[in-house]
């Protein structure tokens, strides 16, 4: 085989480095650019519950009008979510070292795991969105409940996301398809599942720690 | 060896963490996130005390620490970027610092809209 078609299979760059993994990488940091919009939208316009209407995101509040309002943050919830996402990261990096040393029994029983924490993640996050919604604040409540819909909605689709990923390499290692060769498939979807997690490590203490 | 056999991923991979490693940070991050909440229960929560009052005005800064650590953690240990090619981490890292000085500047930026609405 000539060095250039050699090169053209393996994804290589002038570099040296797999393309493959060089844009995941590129990908991560436009991502992280989006995601500082959306966390500094959210730092901008998380007072707009000072002001009503709608309740406080974690205190009890009683409007000027006499309207009163619980505390609609649920703290130990969502501390479960983001401990699972946390652990999610660790059977990730698992489920990969299996995939590298040939494991296909332990690759799926890594990656089934991580597929499940991420799962209850995001059945955690449509919970906290219809509990949210019942106790009044919604997109249209206040630029509070904009910000913050719209920044642990994206992050929730993200997630979303990245479990179909993870679902389509688990079946694809079922059938015997990622053998220790092939385990980059398997490291970039990580990479992305890992930058969903810091995304969160970040988010969580913004939105729902920080008063 | 046949010098012409495609070479494995692996071959491209510097070494990786071990499994023993790879635990060991994630009881790190377990024990951070941990500290996090309790911080937040002592200072603002349920448990609120007059000591955890007095750790208000380091509450975010406290915070956004631990925060960070967790971050540097995944990153450097679970996205393999302390094993990785430097310029996987220049292509992360960039971005992340613009990211970064964005959300500071308007964290320092809403403190001090706060305190002179406040202020009157």
């Amino acid at each position: 085989m000539s060095d250039h078609a050699h090169a053209i299979e393996h994804h290589e760059t002038s570099t040296g480095l797999d393309s493959r993994k060089l844009a995941i990488w590129t990908f991560i940091g436009s991502e992280c650019l989006f995601f500082a919009t959306l966390i500094s939208n959210y730092l901008v316009h998380k007072e707009t519950w000072l002001t009503g209407p709608g309740p406080f995101p974690h205190q009890e509040w009683v409007s000027p009008a006499g309207q009163h309002f619980e505390p609609i943050i649920e703290i130990p919830l969502v501390t479960l979510g983001t401990a699972l996402l946390l652990f999610s990261s660790l059977f990730v990096v698992l489920a990969l070292a299996n995939a590298q040393r040939g494991s296909r029994k332990g690759l799926l029983l890594w990656l089934g795991l991580t597929i499940m924490c991420g799962l209850f993640f995001v059945g955690m996050q449509v919970y906290e969105f219809t509990h949210f919604v019942h106790k009044g604040l919604t997109l249209k409540t206040n630029l509070y409940g904009a910000s913050f819909f719209v920044l642990t909605g994206f992050h929730g689709t993200h997630v979303t996301l990245g479990v179909i990923w993870l679902i389509t390499l688990w079946i694809e290692g079922f059938r015997g398809r990622i053998p220790p060769a092939k385990s980059l498939n398997l490291e970039i979807a990580a990479l992305y599942w890992h930058f969903v997690d810091v995304v969160w490590i970040v988010i969580f203490p913004v939105v729902y720690l920080i008063t | 060896m046949d010098a012409h056999a495609p070479p494995t991923a692996a071959a491209h991979e510097p070494d990786h963490p071990s499994t023993g490693m790879y635990v060991k940070i994630g009881v790190v991050l377990f024990v951070l996130t941990a500290l996090e909440v309790g911080l937040y229960e002592f200072t603002y929560g349920g448990h609120a005390s007059s000591g955890g009052a007095a750790l208000q005005p380091f509450f975010v800064p406290l915070l956004l620490l631990l925060s960070a650590a967790k971050f540097a953690l995944v990153a450097m240990f679970y996205m393999h970027l302390k094993q990785d090619h430097r310029l996987f981490t220049g292509v992360f890292v960039f971005p992340l610092i613009i990211a970064t000085v964005i959300i500071l500047a308007l964290i320092v930026l809403e403190a001090y809209h706060f305190a002179f609405a406040r202020s009157g």
